[in-house]
């Protein structure tokens, strides 16, 4: 019944790696998306650094979870709103981003960015219209 | 006495490069590691104190912690040298003391 679907938000405000935040977040995400509510990611701050093409955690010897976001799109989760500012703030724009993608299926399947770039301004906006926030 | 100064916190989060950057002397030096390798991101407020920083002072940063955040070399400022794990270990034993900035 769709007066029951909620809008969830999970803010990601941590870079990845350097603690734990980012990979929670996303291990909440998927269980999360079993629940049919309406998903969104948004990333900020150093949330951003989440995205970044080309992580390569082989000398670390941590686990590489960055490909798990190009799998989110599977699992309906076809909204991450990126904060413009934030980017900037740290030499960044979303072309150091990966290019996330997902099959739209009220579109024939048509492949779509998953990655939406709003304003500083925008993303207040999102998160004002959410049911849930939930914070990384 | 020189210092060893290791800063691991992202600079976007957290006052810990500030506060090393201002208690650094000639001739120590400064590595970066974990999250503190975002401070030599280029354009950024960062890694202008650090080349700032430079001038005077030899500043590291760890290779892998570099490679698995996808930083690419021509995102990083030029001149900060990459060590890698027995690179560490190698300037924790060449200076006098180590001051973790964490």
């Amino acid at each position: 019944m769709s007066e029951d679907i909620k809008k969830f938000m999970y803010v990601n405000r941590r870079a990845p790696y350097g603690t734990i935040y980012a990979w929670e977040a996303l291990e909440v995400v998927l269980i999360g998306a079993a629940f049919d509510q309406d998903v969104s990611l948004a990333f900020l701050d150093d949330g951003v650094f989440q995205l970044m093409k080309g992580e390569d955690t082989g000398d670390v010897e941590m686990k590489n979870f960055s490909p798990t976001y190009s799998a989110l799109g599977d699992y309906d989760v076809t909204k991450l709103y990126v904060e413009k500012e934030s980017l900037e703030e740290r030499g960044l724009t979303v072309e150091d981003l990966m290019p996330l993608k997902y099959e739209d299926e009220d579109d024939d399947w048509a492949e779509k960015d998953s990655i939406r770039l709003v304003s500083r301004k925008e993303m207040a906006e999102l998160m004002d219209e959410q049911d849930v926030l939930f914070s990384f | 006495m020189s210092i060893l100064h290791t800063v691991n916190k992202s600079p976007f989060e957290k006052m810990s490069l500030d506060s090393c950057i201002d208690h650094v002397k000639g001739e120590s030096a400064v590595l970066l590691y974990e999250d503190g390798v975002y401070a030599a991101l280029k354009g950024t407020g960062a890694a202008e104190k650090l080349a700032s920083v430079m001038e005077t002072t030899k500043v590291y940063m760890l290779g892998p912690d570099v490679k698995a955040r996808g930083l690419a070399a021509d995102k990083l400022l030029e001149g900060v040298e990459v060590v890698d794990y027995a690179g560490f270990v190698d300037l924790a034993a060449e200076y006098d003391k180590v001051l973790a900035w964490v």
